[in-house]
């Protein structure tokens, strides 16, 4: 083989390392670009992460019109909690701010951290729950066999389209004390 | 050879679809029961058919010139290479059948996603290895494990499955449900991926853990209806199966009165007798032990810790009772355990032969004293 | 269209010498021939073990009720004979078939870098083994299926990390052999070889090899994501540390649906090579053959959540994937009639290599049916995740890759050998194999439709009779193929004897400048550049 050739083709492999290496980088920027989607709304729900606390406003309530929120509290694999809301179902008009009392109890004699993750359904509605405060938006420490009360404040945006009655509200528990 | 097996296929399919499913050799997608599995159905067998005169088309092409284009029948060769117009004709007609067929999909999944206007919800978490049912409109909780006749024919080396009413799609209690109500469903799971299937209502939907899916069904018949999980999940993927039983409005007020008042009886102390105990404790284990635990008490090799002689096991009972009320980091906590189920199970594995175990007692359900204030 | 046979006088340069002596020849070479004999018979001895455990799922399912092997063992083998088959016999079985073929296709005396080409199978073979030996690890082999979705895949025991690591290898292995093919094709090509004049093989391995620098990294990504989430406290799949599950899915299959198209695409590059010379035609429509694979190569990028319908993907997100999927039907659709076009009128024969490649259009085509009626979402609701999807890819992959690759060996054998296999046990293993593969995957679309989950290592009493069926035809099946073994070292051991002309198929020539070559080819070739192409290919 030439040199000429020889030195082509060491090129163009250095040049097709380089493309792998940034595929490698690729494959992580996807993790971003999922969330930007995700946002959109065009492939996902919304992320854990990306819940923002929201800031109390006034909305014109819309008397004409129930939205009835569903809550549902679950508990990942043997986080040795109690967990539970005070209410499955609550009617609202939206604009008007509710709070609603979650219970969650530490069965062990340890101390326990747990981090509660969110996720609304239907998907596409997320953006019309304002989240005034959550427990899901900070780890939750328990002391041995502590017991709390963990408040939802949240209001549904009056731009909510009509045609959504029923959203859920769901929360899960994961164990982190591990990670600390 | 190959025409005739082209030929065998198309009318096994044709076959097919007009005798729908039977009892022993089942071909084709069943049309289920609900407005949705039927459109789906429909839309199946149009683009069945529509594959198969394609099929027809091509392969009758293809066989004509394999059986008459041939050297040995003295045919020579035509050396042409490209036709513009044929290969226009042949990009352009399968993107109009594409758009065709387009429109009734789209149609499908808008009725697919309309979860809205539902009359009732239930919460269905998957889990190792079994569902969990949550009623959010009366309270009612329970659990769906595969029954124990097809766990013990699965398990045992004599089992027999050909004896066990539908095997591996039977459970202990099936999801109620009352007719002519659309019903929204949340799924979420507790600890991998699962997928909760039952062909007759025409869809899937994974349950994702940390996360809410959404779908809604509206039974039009009262029946029984049975499906399986259709994600991978582990070990025991293949026996966590689904039974939806949908009944008349009446009869379906009549469960959800029994169910709520069972649910609030309170656990029955008193004392029972072994054989009592040992029957109640072999179910007890059969539902929530035995994937790990093995049916003979083995375990498996490296993972799981067998109970034959083990003397976690067979020693003192007030660090078992704890042992297994809290979990460990490898075993899950198993606190629902009522104090009479807990008793019997602890006199079950201490004492049951066919775990190799015979320690001689019998526990009570008085003597438990609770790790965890559940 | 004529051609000159290039001459062959051998200056003894300094790296132009034949091959070393006993096994070191095989170890230090960089032969691009023996590298891909190395590849070939790897490849072999892979589809062999990967064989093996799917004879193991089918005596598991042959009848209900649990018979051989523990669930989780099962589970353990759906996985690894997965991974085996696809990064172990299929892919390494094309680069192998690249290595030997692409050089005397375009004129070139050997790969561009031919001592990256020896340290990509080696890595290949260590890949191999250290997954093969996740079989005997504390916990058993990664058992949460090939695609490796967490939480599940996070449960595995010891075997996890090592498991992790032979993606890697495997990948820089798969990225180091694409690279070679890229230069080798774009820097060494005779000069009259414009890239026009390309035989199918080697521009669909051109595009494919663009394909697995896209892809592998990405895959490389996501399992060392899985590995960070394991071991180092990251949440990238986590919902507890603000991670989502379902964004593996997506990182996953943005690599593996190019993955199943990077063992399709070569696949219609060998068909298109072999199906005009035994119809003594040109290829009809040769240019839309490589703008068909460049559409399908570039379709396979955007299309990925078709994998995912039933994951809870908003309405938006199912209608672009449905419409988006169901175009590849299109350019899938077009290759189809352009082979069939290429038999019309033309004057056929019928040997194993163009047995097996009538039977790879028929089948694969089959296959291309049931994807079309997977694109559709609202009835992929009912088929995913069923023994329907099984019958599918196995349709596309096992009549249509396999069967291309057995092709291969049958059309190349003799020039590799210089010797002619026995066309009568051929046309056997061709007959048993394709009755076979029917029974065994035929009867799996019923199963499917019937309501039976795929992954399951037991099933009710109504998926009986077609499960025996099946597992009937799999032995079938299994056992044919041992005349393929049989075949190949009895022609490497002289065959039928019958001294094999340059050529070897009638005028085949005309078709690749590999035909111009003596039988056996000689070590090296094509020093000086051939300079009059056959163009009876295009």
């Amino acid at each position: 083989m030439n040199r000429s050739v020889s030195q082509k083709n060491i090129k163009l492999a250095r040049n097709l390392i380089i493309v792998a290496i940034a595929m490698f980088g690729f494959g992580y920027a996807l993790v971003p670009i999922y969330d930007v989607l995700c946002e959109l709304k065009w492939i996902e729900r919304d992320r854990p992460d990306a819940l923002k606390q929201a800031k109390e406003k006034a909305y014109e309530i819309d008397k004409d019109r129930d939205v009835t929120i569903e809550f549902v509290s679950s508990i990942n694999e043997n986080t040795p909690l109690l967990f539970h809301s005070e209410i499955e179902k609550l009617k609202v008009h939206p604009g008007e701010y509710h709070t609603v009392n979650f219970y969650a109890e530490n069965k062990t004699d340890n101390n326990l951290n747990a981090m509660a993750v969110h996720s609304y359904a239907p998907a596409v509605i997320s953006k019309f729950v304002d989240t005034i405060t959550c427990f899901c938006l900070n780890e939750q420490s328990f002391k041995p066999k502590e017991s709390k009360v963990l408040p939802v404040r949240f209001v549904i945006n009056p731009e909510l389209p009509e045609q959504y009655k029923t959203i859920t509200l769901s929360y899960t528990f994961f164990d982190r004390t591990e990670n600390q | 050879m190959k025409k005739t097996k082209q030929l065998f296929a198309g009318l096994t399919l044709l076959a097919s679809s007009q005798q729908g499913a039977q009892a022993d050799y089942p071909l084709n997608l069943m049309s289920g029961i609900t407005k949705v599995s039927n459109h789906i159905y429909d839309l199946h067998m149009l683009i069945l058919w529509i594959c198969v005169f394609i099929g027809i088309a091509v392969f009758g092409t293809m066989f004509y010139s394999i059986f008459h284009h041939r050297k040995s029948k003295g045919h020579k060769a035509a050396q042409f290479h490209e036709n513009t117009t044929v290969e226009i004709i042949w990009t352009i007609i399968p993107t109009l059948i594409l758009v065709a067929m387009a429109i009734p999909a789209t149609k499908a999944v808008i009725e697919l996603d309309d979860v809205q206007d539902s009359e009732m919800s239930i919460k269905v978490t998957g889990r190792q290895w079994y569902w969990d049912y949550q009623y959010l409109d009366n309270g009612i909780k329970f659990e769906s494990h595969l029954d124990e006749a097809s766990e013990k024919a699965h398990r045992l080396a004599n089992g027999n499955p050909h004896s066990v009413p539908h095997y591996l799609l039977n459970v202990d209690n099936p999801l109620v449900v009352p007719v002519n109500k659309k019903i929204r469903f949340v799924f979420t799971a507790a600890d991998v991926i699962h997928s909760w299937w039952v062909p007759d209502l025409g869809w899937k939907k994974d349950a994702n853990p940390g996360f809410i899916n959404e779908a809604w069904t509206l039974v039009p018949k009262a029946g029984t209806y049975r499906g399986q999980c259709t994600e991978l999940c582990g070990r025991d993927h293949g026996f966590m199966p689904i039974v939806v039983v949908a009944m008349e409005q009446p009869d379906y007020d009549a469960w959800v009165k029994k169910t709520l008042a069972k649910q609030e009886e309170p656990v029955d102390l008193a004392d029972l007798s072994r054989e009592d105990l040992m029957s109640k404790g072999a179910s007890v284990y059969l539902k929530n032990c035995v994937s790990c635990h093995q049916i003979n008490g083995s375990g498996i090799t490296g993972t799981y810790p067998a109970l034959t002689a083990s003397p976690k096991v067979i020693g003192p009972i007030d660090p078992l009772i704890g042992f297994i009320q809290a979990g460990t980091s490898r075993m899950p906590a198993f606190s629902k355990l009522k104090d009479d189920q807990l008793a019997a199970l602890l006199t079950y594995i201490r004492n049951a032969p066919e775990l190799g175990n015979s320690v001689g007692d019998e526990i009570q359900p008085k003597v438990i004293t609770p790790v965890y204030n559940d | 269209m004529s051609a000159v046979v290039a001459e062959h006088d051998h200056h003894h340069d300094d790296h132009d010498h034949g091959p070393a002596k006993g096994i070191l020849r095989w170890i230090i070479t960089t032969n691009h021939k023996d590298i891909g004999t190395l590849y070939l018979l790897f490849a072999l001895a892979m589809f062999f073990v990967g064989g093996s455990m799917a004879m193991i799922i089918r005596a598991e399912l042959f009848e209900p009720g649990m018979q051989f092997v523990d669930p989780q063992f099962f589970n353990s083998m759906t996985t690894m004979h997965a991974l085996v088959m696809v990064f172990g016999a299929v892919m390494p079985a094309f680069v192998g078939l690249a290595n030997w073929m692409i050089p005397m296709m375009i004129g070139a005396p050997d790969m561009a870098l031919p001592r990256m080409n020896n340290m990509s199978f080696w890595l290949l073979v260590a890949g191999v083994l250290m997954l093969a030996s996740t079989l005997f690890m504390e916990g058993g082999a990664p058992a949460g299926g090939w695609t490796l979705y967490p939480p599940l895949v996070l449960q595995t025991g010891k075997a996890f990390p090592f498991a992790v690591f032979s993606v890697h290898l495997l990948g820089i292995s798969s990225i180091m052999g694409a690279i070679n093919i890229i230069a080798t094709i774009l820097n060494m090509r005779a000069p009259a070889m414009t890239l026009m004049k390309m035989p199918l093989f080697v521009w669909t391995w051109l595009i494919t090899g663009f394909l697995l620098i896209a892809i592998m990294p990405v895959f490389a990504g996501a399992v060392t994501m899985l590995l960070t989430d394991k071991f180092f406290h990251t949440s990238f799949f986590d919902a507890a540390g603000g991670g989502d599950p379902v964004l593996y899915q997506h990182i996953f299959w943005f690599f593996g649906h190019p993955e199943v198209y990077v063992m399709i695409l070569p696949t219609f590059g060998v068909a298109s090579t072999i199906i005009p010379v035994f119809a003594r035609k040109p290829l009809f429509g040769y240019s839309s053959m490589v703008y068909a694979t460049a559409s399908i190569a570039f379709l396979s990028f955007i299309v990925w959540a078709h994998h995912m319908f039933t994951v809870g993907m908003p309405l938006a997100g199912e209608l672009y994937f449905m419409y988006a999927t169901m175009l590849i039907a299109i350019p899938t659709g077009v290759k189809v009639f352009n082979w069939t076009a290429t038999m019309w009128k033309g004057s056929m024969t019928f040997e194993t290599p163009m047995l097996f490649s009538i039977a790879f259009v028929v089948l694969f085509t089959l296959g291309g049916f049931t994807g079309l009626m997977m694109s559709i979402a609202p009835v992929d609701f009912q088929y995913h995740d069923t023994y329907f999807i099984v019958a599918h890819f196995h349709y596309t992959l096992v009549p249509a890759s396999i069967f291309i690759l057995m092709a291969a060996g049958y059309y190349w054998l003799p020039k590799w050998t210089g010797h002619m296999y026995n066309e009568k046990i051929g046309q056997l293993h061709f007959w048993l194999s394709t009755i076979s593969v029917n029974i065994l995957f035929f009867p799996q679309h019923f199963l499917g439709l019937a309501g039976m989950p795929r992954r399951i290592p037991d099933y009710a009493i109504q998926f009986a009779d077609w499960n025996m069926i099946s597992s009937i035809g799999g032995f079938i099946f299994g056992a044919s193929q041992l005349l393929f073994l049989y075949i190949v070292i009895d022609t490497i051991r002289g065959g039928t004897g019958e001294k094999v002309t340059d050529e070897v198929w009638e005028d085949a020539h005309k078709h690749g400048l590999e035909w111009t070559l003596p039988s056996p080819v000689p070590y090296h070739t094509f020093t000086t550049p051939p300079t009059v192409i056959p163009t009876e290919h295009i």
